[in-house]
């Protein structure tokens, strides 16, 4: 058996990033109704990945977390490539998870974490700071219960239209 | 924009690096992987493992049809969306009597509702709506399909009254079909299975687990339910409008003594309307967007999916206009 804590560490930065846009999508995607399969804004943020920082070399840890490239420079840096700042707090999470996760399983402590946005040539430096650990945790928490209970019915946002999942919510 | 592929000719399928290419007595043919959704092989067909490896690999289904046209089979490529909670969802409103034969009900009232929109737009009176209301009686399957029975020897009935006399026929009759309209109805409803099955394939749902039809009868099952639904809407339509604008006339059937069958000429009259019909868009109510008459039967795989994860009760589609 898995401890509390240990299982509560099951989770991976996909989850992380939808719990803040919309749990209808964090539930679906956890029970493995998956759609972006389809879609074009999906495919569009790959192909910025491949295309815009091709001699780095994505890291995938215990099949959960996935950091688009990691370098060292004194501390450790994870960096994550994204496409807007539209959801600058959902990837502001989802590093933040990953900076948390390799500090509580892997005990590495002086972690920095970058969101680079290419497109529009800015970076983010992220901090992990006592806080935000109590905050994540309670967010994991907050992940955990979400997925037991039956699906969350959707709520209409202006982000929806743009959704991989909005014929499925909608129709 | 994905689209369907129909090989109509004899014909091979080769890859080479990542296109599929169609080789027949006419020459080499590229198909560009990334534009493929299903194909549909009429012809016969050979292909390499090569290019069952990239199709595979790309998640295209490819459904074969024999000689007379009807349905063989499909390539289904390993699943690619498999949600366990889904299929144990799927299997328990199998299990469970009550909760199938809701099911069943919806697919055979969907169906019937929409047979009633295609008479209606002919004007023509009939006993479907005064039909429909037994099912609420019925507690078993054999009882649902009873009544299926019942309002669709009413509609092929009055398919009569909509058809030049010569199409006209007495009633449904199968493998082999024996004149003419039992032929394109045959032809179609193996179309719609196939476009269903695609569908279903890019969905989490499990294609043999279904409520109208038995999850043995045929492999694909809930393929068939799923189609009862959309027939009336892709197939009969179809033939009246393909039969009442002369576009398809006797020369475009194969005739012998106890079977008929449409032959190449007509098949390719028919395969390219039913596509344009698939392709056809319709401004969506709910979604407020427009949406193909293929992605319909995705929807309603969609629509399934909710009932049986329990977040929203099923409703079949009916036309609206």
């Amino acid at each position: 058996m898995l401890s509390d804590s240990e299982k509560n560490l099951r989770i991976i930065g996909t989850q992380i990033h939808y719990y803040f846009i919309c749990k209808t999508k964090l539930w679906l995607f956890s029970h493995h109704i998956q759609m972006e399969q389809e879609s074009d804004l999906v495919s569009l943020g790959k192909l910025l990945h491949e295309k815009s920082y091709k001699e780095e070399k994505e890291y995938t840890i215990d099949n959960l977390i996935s950091i688009d490239f990691i370098k060292k420079q004194g501390c450790l840096e994870l960096h994550e490539v994204k496409k807007s700042r539209t959801m600058k707090k959902s990837h502001e999470y989802q590093l933040l998870y990953y900076m948390y996760y390799l500090k509580q399983k892997k005990g590495i402590e002086n972690i920095k974490g970058v969101i680079n946005y290419p497109k529009i040539r800015k970076k983010v430096t992220i901090n992990l700071d006592e806080s935000k650990e109590n905050e994540l945790m309670d967010i994991i928490v907050d992940i955990g219960n979400i997925l037991d209970m039956e699906t969350p019915k959707p709520e209409r946002m202006k982000i929806c239209r743009k959704c991989a999942y909005f014929e499925f919510c909608w129709v | 924009m994905k689209k369907n592929y129909y090989l109509m000719s004899d014909g091979m399928l080769k890859r080479r690096e990542n296109t599929v290419y169609f080789v027949n007595k006419d020459g080499k043919k590229p198909i560009p992987i990334n534009k493929i959704y299903s194909i549909y092989a009429y012809g016969s067909l050979t292909f390499s493992s090569q290019a069952i490896h990239l199709l595979a690999k790309e998640g295209i289904p490819v459904h074969f049809f024999n000689y007379y046209g009807y349905y063989d089979g499909s390539f289904y490529p390993r699943e690619k969306l498999l949600s366990g909670d889904l299929i144990i969802n799927q299997a328990q409103h199998y299990l469970d009597h009550e909760k199938r034969i809701f099911i069943a009900k919806k697919f055979v009232e969907g169906a019937a509702k929409n047979m009633e929109k295609v008479l209606k737009y002919y004007s023509l009176e009939n006993k479907i709506r005064s039909i429909l209301p037994d099912l609420d009686g019925c507690n078993i399957i054999t009882e649902v399909m009873n009544v299926e029975g019942r309002i669709r020897a009413d509609y092929y009935q009055k398919m009569n009254e909509i058809l030049p006399e010569n199409f006209n026929f007495d009633k449904r009759v199968k493998r082999p079909p024996e004149n003419m309209i039992n032929a394109l109805i045959s032809f179609g409803n193996s179309m719609v299975y196939s476009t269903a099955l695609s569908e279903i394939y890019n969905t989490q749902l499990n294609p043999t687990i279904s409520y109208l039809h038995e999850p043995s009868e045929r492999r694909f099952s809930l393929a068939l339910d799923l189609s009862e639904i959309f027939k009336p809407i892709l197939v009969d339509r179809l033939i009246f409008y393909l039969v009442n604008k002369r576009m398809l006339s006797e020369d475009d059937f194969e005739k012998d003594l106890n079977y008929c069958l449409l032959n190449d000429k007509g098949r390719k009259i028919f395969i390219k309307e039913y596509d344009e019909r698939l392709k056809k868009t319709i401004k969506h109510r709910e979604l407020n967007r427009k949406v193909s008459y293929k992605r319909l039967i995705r929807l309603e795989s969609y629509k399934l999916i909710k009932h049986l994860l329990g977040s929203k009760e099923y409703k079949p589609f009916v036309m609206w206009w």
